[in-house]
């Protein structure tokens, strides 16, 4: 064999590995989405249909009008960006001021408040459960979704602080410092020069705990009782139980609850990963 | 990133003339040494009310019997004292080391299938085209996105007994094939999820199936870091794909493996998510991990939250053992001073 033909034969067979690995990553989601879209006849069947024919909208509309325990799944839809768009915007505020006193300024303990982080991020959650469900209890947060939200927070807020730090030491302090000279307060310099440079950093982190919160299925399992306030992923876990033969009407719960997050994840799928390697990856 | 900027703006420290003052901000109410703590104080506190205090409240539950009665919102009784009780009746319950070697052989399987196959998927998109790599990353991306509740519920369907994919592609395998590997041809109502070994089987496909595509980035991040005349080098010198790999990619990687290894591990020690989903809950008592054990304690009737609790500070102790490893690393390679 030539070396040029071993050459063109090592690329296809790199090419052919990289589709099959595609088909892995993707066979399961492009399933997910094309069973919503099959009439019933074509889901419940021992032959392989790979593509819905003709597509029907049957399960995608009964889910929204008759929808799952009681309630259309718009409701759950609604609960889940609750929950997650108010988490995000007190994670952020939060996250913001203390990535600051961490970037920007040395103080005693500081070196303990990031390895606090760390350490915190590491306990599981599943393990905070039981403490904090007889807390949500005892402050007569059961049921309700700001109980949840807190939880949210606390939840993302050590990766958020962790990640955002990098993006405001990487503002250049010289600007905060022109700025002070030109006689500008402490606030205004944050709101008016830090913040807008630190912006695009805090959309990626937002997102991160967007994605998190949106998934967040065991203390909405636990925390809510009440139908009407189930989040989405637990409305999932319900309809599962409750109708273990509704595929179709699964499959377009799943493909409702998954196109948000895959939106996003394509936006920010570089620095998330740059944010949990935290460091170790020197790019 | 940070130094990088000062130089790049020609504000290097050696060049720039000494500065007699530094720019400070208008003193406006707070002092300065004040700043820092106030602006952590929000932070701090959420932190502190809703991740330390009910970590003390674990350890200190787990010392206690804990049931209906403690809980209850209206004049609750106090929590009786029972000293390492919860502890010694975990170590005499038979589901302990069921549901130990559970959590311990799935996330050793886990962890180990996910960091081959993310590597090896990283290593191919370094090879690849960019216009292939962008494609095939793309479509990791559908897997790694997908949220583990639908994650869950879409395995349980591709591995349905009677309408499942699974069943149907096995079906398709040469009789004599099938046979010899499997010791049966037909696959035809397969239940996958009655057994806990099938169950665990598609709970670590599904697993893996969700967690490759972050090894896989990382590890193509970390590639691209490597300066490709180390491998020019290599190449002058003869040396062989495999020999590349074990000289230069993996002791330059190595730091970025140390890493994925504990994050992979501390993610697939306390699974719940899919595997709550795909065992249906609490029935099957053979499938529990530790975090599914505890739950199930602690939140059936009538509740034992002492004893789940026991149950989670013993996994929550291993975790911790692991995240001092992770923990020393990233304070040796990251600028946490």
């Amino acid at each position: 064999m030539s070396p040029i033909t071993r050459k063109r034969l090592g690329r296809v067979a790199l090419n052919a590995a990289g589709i099959a690995v595609f088909l892995f990553a993707v066979f399961p989601v492009y399933w997910m989405v094309t069973t919503a879209f099959k009439p019933n006849d074509q889901i419940f069947t021992t032959s392989f249909i790979p593509f819905p024919d003709p597509p029907s909208m049957d399960h995608v509309s009964r889910v929204f009008t008759e929808g799952v325990a009681g309630h259309s799944v718009w409701r759950y839809l609604l609960n889940s960006t609750i929950v997650a768009l108010s988490a995000v915007v007190m994670g952020a505020v939060f996250a913001l001021l203390a990535a600051t006193a961490v970037a920007r300024f040395r103080f005693r303990f500081r070196t303990s408040f990031l390895i606090l982080l760390l350490i915190v991020q590491m306990v599981p959650s599943e393990a905070l459960l039981i403490p904090l469900f007889t807390m949500v209890k005892r402050l007569g947060l059961y049921d309700q979704l700001l109980g949840l939200i807190v939880i949210n927070v606390a939840l993302t807020l050590p990766f958020s602080v962790w990640m955002l730090r990098t993006f405001v030491a990487a503002v250049p302090k010289e600007l905060e410092e022109a700025s002070w000279i030109d006689g500008a307060g402490r606030f205004t310099t944050f709101w008016r020069v830090l913040f807008p440079l630190v912006a695009p950093g805090l959309v990626a982190t937002s997102i991160f705990s967007f994605i998190t919160t949106w998934n967040e299925f065991v203390f909405a399992l636990t925390l809510i009782g009440d139908q009407g306030k189930y989040t989405m992923p637990v409305a999932l876990q319900f309809f599962v139980g409750q109708r273990s033969t509704d595929w179709g009407g699964i499959m377009a719960a799943s493909t409702l609850m998954t196109i948000p997050v895959l939106i996003f994840f394509l936006l920010v799928q570089r620095r998330m990963v740059s944010g949990l390697v935290a460091g170790a990856v020197k790019g | 990133m940070a130094h990088t900027s000062t130089v790049a703006r020609g504000g290097g420290e050696p060049s720039a003339p000494v500065r007699r003052n530094k720019p400070q901000a208008r003193r406006t109410g707070l002092p300065d040494w004040l700043v820092p703590y106030a602006l952590l104080l929000p932070g701090l506190l959420v932190i502190a009310a809703l991740l330390l205090y009910p970590l003390y409240q674990l350890v200190d539950m787990s010392f206690h019997q804990v049931g209906l009665r403690q809980i209850r919102a209206v004049n609750p009784s106090p929590a009786e004292f029972v000293g390492l009780d919860n502890y010694s009746s975990i170590l005499d319950s038979d589901l302990f080391w069921t549901s130990l070697r559970n959590t311990v052989v799935f996330a050793v399987v886990t962890v180990a299938l996910t960091l081959i196959l993310g590597t090896l998927v990283g290593l191919l998109l370094n090879k690849l085209g960019p216009k292939m790599s962008t494609f095939v990353v793309v479509g990791i991306m559908a897997a790694w996105a997908t949220p583990p509740t639908a994650q869950a519920v879409v395995w349980k369907w591709l591995f349905d007994s009677d309408a499942g994919v699974v069943n149907w592609a096995l079906n398709l395998l040469p009789d004599w094939l099938s046979s010899l590997v499997f010791g049966r041809s037909d696959w035809s109502g397969q239940p996958w999820f009655n057994d806990t070994i099938t169950l665990y089987l598609v709970l670590i496909i599904a697993v893996v199936w969700a967690s490759f595509p972050f090894i896989a980035v990382s590890v193509l991040a970390g590639l691209k870091s490597i300066p490709s005349e180390l491998y020019e080098a290599a190449r002058m010198d003869g040396a062989t794909g495999v020999g590349t790999f074990r000289k230069i990619t993996f002791p330059l990687l190595k730091p970025v493996f140390s890493v994925l290894i504990v994050l992979s591990t501390i993610w697939d020690f306390k699974v719940f998510t899919q595997l709550y989903l795909l065992a249906g809950g609490t029935v099957n008592r053979d499938a529990f991990n530790l975090s599914l054990w505890s739950y199930a304690e602690a939140f059936s009737s009538p509740p034992k939250m002492g004893l789940g609790a026991a149950i989670a500070v013993v996994l929550t102790a291993i975790l911790l053992v692991i995240t001092f490893v992770y923990v020393r690393n990233i304070v040796k390679t990251e600028d946490v001073r």
